[in-house]
């Protein structure tokens, strides 16, 4: 009688920050959509009181159903016959258990069957469904696939598919291939037109993520000829026309349960997806950061259960005749883990309002053309939404493992056995900075944010805030820290070298995501006193990652890069 | 074939999580201790219905349940997993019924629900775990009734065709319809609430419930009909009452005691008869047998 959403009691602090009131009263056309459905919110209260209701279902589900079944599924795990998947029974229970709660299409608009959330309480039912069970999160949130046909497929389509995904068929996104992994643009994959209009697929995809779904978004190249990403367009597969097969599932280290495909496209029937030539350049951008935000969510949820597991066991185990979390070295690693879960799932959920704000005006942009405020808000929260994303994403995930590393060596030699829960998550964690890009490649994503100030501006308006006299000492100490920040991205900015500035962009990207989360911190502490302690531990972690990055800024030679090159 | 299912259903403090305040000191349960929930085997009875409706589509599940007027709270539970309405048999002189008196009272509401294919309910309460309630109301309908059920499998031609899970075992019986089954706690769980009906059937509402809203949720409740749950008083059904609450109840009950069950419990005796002998006569003696 678990219910990983009720015991959480930070989950609905994010939840009700003040920007959801404005995200959903645009989400909502100003609650207009009551009139034509029935379970559409009469106003902004009873919104908030369906998300929290829908997501307590979400808490219960994961917390009877899906938690229990995590460790049999990572034993028994999928397997492949006859180029099809059947997955672990117990994640069939965990999948049907969902679709019968309506979980599937949460995001989507209701007129194709969806719930209509916005990404925020999406992004919330991922952190939570993560905790119960990572890999499984990767099947039940490969959903937000549909995000990318309702925004670029045609009306049909959307008809088509996103009804069938709101009536709980999995999806997957066909992307990577034997040679094109971070390399996006070296797809092979051959897409050819036909006399009626839908196209034929040939080829192999390798490390697809749920690759026996039901509607597959493809990536393939259309233009014959061409070797760039400008010769790719988006497809849509339907299991149903059949032509892919599964030719081996990867026996992997972690997130077992989730099925990792190597696909064989033979003369699979398919249909265009938006505009040719934009696969890779529009749609998979898009598609790429929901999926970022949905790893960050991943992440997020891998350190809840992390720093749970580690706090238990260190109340239970007695050493030396008391608790070893009465241990100033077990405590103070159990107060940073903690530290770290807070300031990432902040970050976390600052990154899906933003998200949710550019979106919600892309999608009334649709409607009616956005007045000149709306257009620069929503551009502004773009920005910042392409800025958060990769820090969510790369510093939420490189947290995770360490706080996975943390509750392992917190459970010493048992936690090194297979006996606890620990070493499951341990291994699950890893992937989560590797896949969706890996943290190397988040800082290229976010290195351009540095150059162009967009982080420091959000620093400088999130230190606009007047906060209590308890905080100020905070507030001061990150005014100290994005000096330090401004300063460092301008002696390497002033060095005109591009392999120095690459070999720096992961410092001043870290410097840029520890003094973001402590204000975000700072400002959670700010509506509620349980967050205090948090940002201060983590602002004495965040102070000393800053002072240390720049210090190594400050002393090196820019001459000495070549010293790093090995061959 | 579409069918129209009756789930017998209580509301019943839960008894799994018993604090130490959860008995008053005169014996009987501090129902404000603990919090009311879905007894958990009628939500296995509520699984097997909504199952049957998956089969049977333009099925309807009507939830029955006796009590005070806040068991409208299980209503809106097993709506939101599927069941299409339910009704509150509630009424001040149902109170301090027995199981003889309630499966009376019930009996007489599911005659009022009328044209009925199968009724379930689950095995028992955990307020209570007499049993007695499905099978009693199966007499007073006068239908064949199936107890212990785990799983239905299979409902075609006017017949059910029901496993049993017994001591020692389980037994596949067929009843003809319609019939009472009660079902077992090793059944299915029930699925859970579904997303998309939460939000749809969150303000629905009983008589009772509705008195004490705002202006406003009384308006909504006037636009959605669909949101009016039913409550029925005892004259409603046409409950004689001499049959109802404590009249209509032969059981007194004289004492209610906390048991704890301490862990040495276990005694050891030697084989001989004598050391039997005497066990038994203890055992008269203190009227734990005879």
């Amino acid at each position: 009688m678990a219910n990983f959403y009720t015991d959480n009691p930070d989950l609905k602090h994010h939840l009700t920050h003040p920007l959801m009131e404005k995200i959903v009263a645009l989400k909502e056309r100003n609650y207009t959509d009551a009139e034509k459905y029935d379970y559409a919110p009469l106003d902004y209260a009873d919104a908030q009181d369906s998300y929290d209701k829908v997501l307590e279902i979400v808490g219960e589900i994961c917390g009877d159903i899906i938690a229990p079944n995590a460790e049999d599924v990572d034993h028994q795990g999928p397997s492949v016959a006859d180029g099809r998947v059947t997955y672990a029974d117990a994640t069939q229970v965990n999948l049907d258990a969902c679709r019968k709660a309506g979980l599937m299409g949460m995001a989507m608009p209701r007129r194709y069957g969806g719930l209509n959330f916005p990404i925020t309480p999406y992004i919330m039912a991922a952190d939570i469904v993560s905790r119960a069970d990572t890999g499984f999160e990767n099947l039940w949130g490969l959903q937000d696939c549909a995000e990318t046909i309702y925004e670029f497929a045609d009306e049909d389509q959307k008809k088509r598919f996103i009804t069938r995904v709101c009536q709980g068929e999995t999806m997957s996104m066909d992307l990577t291939e034997p040679d094109a992994g971070s390399d996006l643009q070296s797809v092979m994959l051959k897409a050819t037109e036909q006399p009626d209009g839908t196209w034929r697929l040939n080829g192999v995809k390798r490390f697809i993520t749920n690759g026996d779904s039901d509607i597959h978004l493809v990536l393939a190249r259309s233009e014959a000829g061409t070797k760039d990403g400008r010769g790719l367009s988006m497809f849509i597969y339907d299991k149903r026309d059949g032509g892919v097969n599964v030719r081996r599932i990867e026996n992997k280290m972690g997130i077992k349960g989730s099925p990792t495909c190597e696909l064989t496209y033979k003369n699979a029937k398919a249909e265009l997806c938006g505009s040719r030539r934009l696969g890779l350049i529009k749609y998979v951008m898009a598609l790429m950061n929901g999926a970022r935000l949905g790893i960050a969510a991943q992440s997020v949820g891998v350190s809840e259960l992390a720093y749970r597991e580690a706090l238990a066991y260190a109340r239970d185990r007695k050493q030396f005749g008391k608790a070893i979390i009465e241990f100033p070295a077990v405590y103070e690693m159990l107060s940073v883990m903690k530290a770290k879960l807070d300031a990432s799932r902040s970050l976390l959920y600052e990154c899906a309002r933003f998200v949710d704000m550019y979106k919600v005006y892309d999608d009334i942009a649709k409607e009616r053309s956005l007045t000149p405020e709306e257009r620069k808000e929503s551009k502004m929260y773009s920005r910042q939404a392409d800025a958060l994303t990769p820090l969510a994403k790369g510093m939420g995930s490189e947290y995770c493992n360490q706080n996975a590393y943390d509750c392992i060596q917190i459970h010493g030699g048992s936690g090194f056995m297979k006996d606890y829960a620990c070493e499951r998550l341990y291994r699950d964690a890893r992937i989560t900075s590797i896949y969706e890009g890996t943290t190397q490649l988040q800082v290229v994503a976010a290195i351009r944010h540095v150059t162009t100030g967009t982080y420091l501006g959000l620093i400088n308006s999130y230190l606009e805030n007047d906060v209590k006299p308890e905080l100020q000492g905070i507030k001061d100490r990150i005014r100290v820290m994005a000096d330090m920040y401004a300063k460092a991205v301008e002696t390497v900015g002033k060095v005109e070298d591009q392999a120095y500035g690459d070999f720096m962009a992961r410092r001043l990207v870290e410097m840029a995501g520890v003094t973001v989360m402590s204000c975000l911190l700072m400002l959670d502490a700010q509506r509620n006193d349980s967050f205090r302690r948090s940002a201060e531990v983590y602002l004495n972690l965040a102070q000393a990652e800053v002072t240390k990055h720049a210090e190594f800024i400050n002393t090196f030679d820019p001459e000495k890069v070549a010293e790093y090159k090995v061959m | 074939m579409s069918l129209n299912i009756i789930v017998l259903a209580k509301q019943v403090p839960d008894t799994r999580n018993v604090g130490k305040d959860a008995m008053k000191e005169d014996g009987t349960i501090n129902r404000a201790a603990l919090p009311a929930i879905f007894n958990p085997e009628d939500l296995n009875a509520l699984e097997q219905a909504l199952r049957l409706k998956d089969a049977n589509p333009g099925s309807t599940i009507t939830l029955l349940t006796m009590g005070l007027p806040r068991a409208a709270e299980i209503i809106r539970e097993a709506i939101y997993r599927g069941a299409d309405s339910g009704v509150v048999l509630t009424d001040r002189a149902l109170g301090g019924a027995d199981t003889l008196a309630t499966s009376y009272s019930l009996a007489q509401a599911v005659k009022k629900i009328g044209n009925y294919d199968i009724i379930l309910g689950g095995r028992q309460a955990i307020d209570g775990d007499t049993a007695q309630v499905g099978p009693q109301i199966a007499e007073k309908l006068g239908l064949p009734q199936v107890t212990y059920a785990e799983e239905i499998l299979d409902l075609k031609d006017g017949y059910v065709t029901v496993k049993r899970r017994l001591e020692n075992g389980v037994e596949t019986v067929k009843s003809p319809l319609p019939c009472v089954v009660t079902v077992n706690g090793t059944a299915a769980e029930c699925r859970p609430r579904n997303a998309m009906r939460v939000q749809k059937y969150k303000y629905a509402a009983s008589p009772s419930e509705a008195a004490t809203l705002s202006e406003e949720r009384k308006a909504l409740l006037e636009k959605r009909p669909y949101l009016n749950l039913q409550e029925w008083s005892a004259a409603y059904v046409e409950a004689d009452p001499m049959q109802i609450g404590l009249p209509g109840s032969p059981t007194k009950v004289k004492n209610v005691e906390n048991v704890v069950f301490a862990t040495k419990e276990c005694r050891v005796l030697d084989d001989s008869d004598a050391a039997i002998e005497d066990l038994i006569k203890e055992l008269i003696t203190n009227h734990t047998i005879g």
